[in-house]
């Protein structure tokens, strides 16, 4: 990709994206975490886009900015008494040292390996073709992931529920 | 600079890998913890956008099939262990991970 558009909007992207990163965990305040979250999505969503993934990104912003992102905050408005601080327990430096020996060797490996690039370029329609591989190819994925939706929000529902609330309902 | 190729988007995806790391790791807020695996969600995500752009395959559209499904399962995920967050600050009127301390003898 060497055009300069995708190259500016990349360079502005990608600084965004581990900025607003670092600064989810960086923040004091659990809130400002949380804001800085919705920052770094709309930065991936962003990056989907300069690598023509049109549908992914308007996945991006319709499931983690308009539903986990507002969950997360769901979590932190019910839990009041919780405290709103972002800070680290004892496994600070551990937890460093691993994170920046995960993400080294990751990089480290994606410089190291020869990867097989090709030379075609970006895809100019994904939908129709990820419709059609959801519906073929994997049909049965697809339809074990509707079912562990739909597991998921009966139990997430029934965890939440008051006790006794079968009782009132009678 | 002049052209933007794999790695840089491998490179962006292993530093959100470790901050989502760290945080699911050292935070004490429950909320914390799940932030960070959401990070790391989706440092994996853009990791399998940039292979399926770049890589030669046969079927090149598979990995966006795969961060549909990755998408699915971290919502499933998110709304469950967000209950779970509910229901234990209910139980202990706190979600700090560091006093969820009930097996400790």
């Amino acid at each position: 990709m060497e055009d300069t558009g995708t190259v500016v909007a990349f360079w502005i992207l990608a600084v965004i994206t581990v900025g607003a990163a670092v600064g989810v965990a960086a923040v004091r305040n659990l809130i400002h975490s949380v804001a800085l979250l919705i920052v770094t999505f709309g930065g991936l969503a962003g990056l989907y886009i300069t690598l023509s993934a049109d549908f992914i990104a308007v996945v991006q912003v319709l499931i983690y900015i308009g539903a986990i992102a507002i969950l997360i905050i769901f979590a932190i408005v019910l839990t009041p008494r919780a405290g709103r601080l972002n800070q680290e327990g004892f496994m600070l430096l551990p937890a460093l040292a691993l994170a920046v020996l995960v993400a080294g060797t990751m990089i480290f490996v994606s410089f190291d390996t020869n990867w097989a690039i090709s030379d075609r370029e970006g895809f100019d329609d994904t939908a129709t073709a990820i419709g059609d591989l959801l519906l073929d190819r994997y049909a049965l994925p697809f339809e074990i992931a509707s079912v562990l939706l739909l597991t998921a929000i009966v139990g997430a529902i029934l965890l939440v529920r008051p006790e006794g609330a079968e009782e009132e309902t009678e | 600079m002049d052209s933007v190729e794999l790695e840089h988007f491998l490179v962006v995806g292993a530093v959100l890998f470790g901050v989502g790391l760290y945080m699911s790791l050292a935070k004490r807020n429950f909320v914390g913890v799940l932030i960070g695996i959401e990070l790391m969600f989706n440092a994996v995500n853009l990791t399998f956008i940039a292979f399926s752009r770049f890589v030669e395959s046969a079927e090149p559209l598979s990995g966006h099939v795969f961060v549909v499904f990755v998408i699915t399962v971290a919502a499933a995920e998110a709304a469950v262990a967000l209950a779970l967050a509910v229901l234990l600050y209910r139980m202990r009127d706190t979600i700090d991970v560091d006093r969820m301390d009930l097996l400790k003898w």
